[in-house]
């Protein structure tokens, strides 16, 4: 089973007053254990069509969904509440589910020392800046303990350079504390460089128009261990080979 | 904070001596306007018998003050009031939270709430204390009647535009309805709510006043329409007066929560 999700010939309609509106079609995707699956397609193609499946926020119309493991979901926005610290913040989602213990307390904790938050527990979210309210989310999401991380476009709303180090960050958290995940992004290289496999949407209905696992050779002296980041992925030599083939298959919908 | 530098000191300065002359000005013009009301008064250049005098005013009040019959009058307007705004504003956002909760409920009673919001509410005054019976019972009615329809709306509306992405945040943590009223929807909207405390002073005072003019024998509503009615306009403006000074009480303690309130969030 080492098949975390599984979508079988998925088929999504949606009813409207004006008619019968086919979002998805014949879909099939697999994100396998210990891997980052990404997802990125033409605005409008369903893309959170598919996270609320998922997340069973909708059925499908026809096909299978299968799901082996608790999901967390991560947001574009970082949805913190002003009027709580950030260690309340954080705490909200063991609150909704009623389960705040000694053994929760302590793992949020190491999570706020091991990712720099530790001395901002007691601060307020307007304290902070983007790239940290962004792990806040992260770890408010993790210490729920999901399997399963569903990151939707969670960097966009960042600027350019807290979003480089901000993926790097969220990769680095995503791999050491074992989690998989789906990554929903519209930018080509960051799909390429967080994830272990890309999968290209066409455009609505969607479907998988190309799958591609991609493999980077990182030599790099700043690499320790031959690590695979975010940011040493960008200067791979084959980096530029997968934008292009992306790039492509994307090209004919900007049209 | 000690060591700010000169250009610093001197800003400060000058903010603390623009506050105190808006003080020293809003004064003069207090003290100025009660001045040349009791000097034309004087002069018989303005009508007594009409317009009365700050003398006759203070003069009356020491009277009303020294049988101890102005603290019945307050009292019991003051008590109405509080109640008629505590009901209605509890009420109100009672309502508002049974709509927010019930969507389709919300839909149905739309068009009612708006009728009932452009209606005058002091136009039901009479018949409300026909039903609700005379006395304090009646006036706290009519004081909730107009606020509660403005509480309810407001309310849901501030309920309503809660970010849609924040209630999907708590969803995907499994939240149910009562986690995201108490967690997210009424945390995020006490500000609101507070300000929506604010109007209801008013309105209630509204209420009640209304309320005691057509029914009352106790309370400032009463002492105004009385004055009015046997041509002791002395009485009427001391009426006002204090129903000013009373108001402003009132709303003085609201804004102070309020200003706890952010002291907090800071």
């Amino acid at each position: 089973m080492s098949n975390i999700i599984e979508f079988k010939n998925v088929y999504k309609s949606f009813y409207t007053k004006e008619g019968e509106i086919a979002v998805i079609e014949n879909l099939n995707l697999t994100l396998e254990k210990g891997k980052i699956l990404g997802l990125l397609g033409p605005s409008g193609s369903g893309k959170s069509t598919i996270l609320n499946m998922v997340t069973n926020l909708i059925e499908p119309t026809s096909g299978k969904i299968e799901v082996n493991g608790k999901i967390g979901y991560m947001f574009q926005k970082d949805n913190l509440l002003d009027w709580r610290t950030i260690k309340d913040n954080i705490m909200i989602g063991l609150e909704i589910q009623h389960k705040i213990n000694n053994e929760a307390l302590s793992k949020i904790d190491r999570l706020l020392k091991i990712y720099d938050l530790w001395e901002f527990r007691n601060r307020f979210p307007r304290e902070l800046s983007g790239g940290m309210r962004q792990r806040v989310a992260l770890i408010r999401t993790l210490a729920t303990d999901p399997d399963i991380l569903l990151l939707d476009e969670p960097f966009s709303a960042l600027d350019y350079q807290t979003r480089l180090i901000v993926s790097d960050d969220i990769h680095r958290i995503i791999k050491q504390e074992n989690k998989d995940a789906i990554l929903v992004t519209h930018d080509i290289s960051e799909g390429i460089a967080i994830c272990d496999t890309v999968c290209v949407l066409s455009k609505r209905p969607a479907t998988i128009k190309q799958t591609y696992n991609i493999k980077l050779t990182i030599n790099e002296e700043t690499a320790t261990k031959n690590e695979r980041t975010p940011m040493n992925s960008r200067n791979a030599p084959e980096f530029k080979t997968y934008f292009d083939l992306v790039w492509k298959e994307l090209e004919v919908y900007a049209k | 904070m000690q060591n700010n530098s000169k250009g610093y000191q001197e800003y400060l300065r000058k903010q603390e001596k623009q506050r105190k002359s808006i003080i020293v000005w809003q004064a003069t013009l207090l003290v100025g306007f009660i001045i040349l009301w009791e000097v034309l008064a004087r002069l018989d250049i303005i009508n007594t018998f009409l317009l009365s005098s700050p003398s006759d005013i203070t003069m009356l009040f020491l009277e009303y003050l020294k049988d101890g019959s102005i603290f019945l009058h307050i009292g019991i307007s003051v008590w109405e009031t509080i109640l008629g705004f505590t009901i209605g504003t509890a009420l109100g956002i009672i309502i508002a939270i049974m709509l927010w909760w019930s969507e389709p409920l919300a839909k149905v009673l739309d068009p009612f709430l708006v009728v009932l919001n452009a209606l005058p509410k002091t136009a039901l005054a009479p018949i409300i204390i026909v039903w609700a019976g005379t006395g304090i019972k009646g006036i706290v009615v009519v004081a909730v009647a107009i606020s509660l329809v403005t509480t309810i709306l407001s309310a849901y509306n501030y309920f309503i535009s809660v970010e849609e992405d924040k209630v999907k945040m708590l969803k995907s943590f499994g939240a149910n309805k009562y986690q995201i009223l108490t967690k997210l929807v009424l945390p995020s909207n006490i500000g609101n709510l507070i300000n929506v405390a604010k109007i209801n002073i008013g309105l209630a005072w509204v209420g009640v006043i209304v309320g005691e003019f057509l029914v009352s024998r106790y309370g400032l509503g009463y002492l105004i329409v009385y004055g009015g009615q046997v041509f002791k306009l002395d009485l009427v403006m001391m009426g006002v007066v204090v129903l000013a000074i009373c108001a402003l009480v009132m709303y003085q303690a609201i804004n102070i929560i309020e200003k706890r309130y952010k002291a907090k969030q800071k």
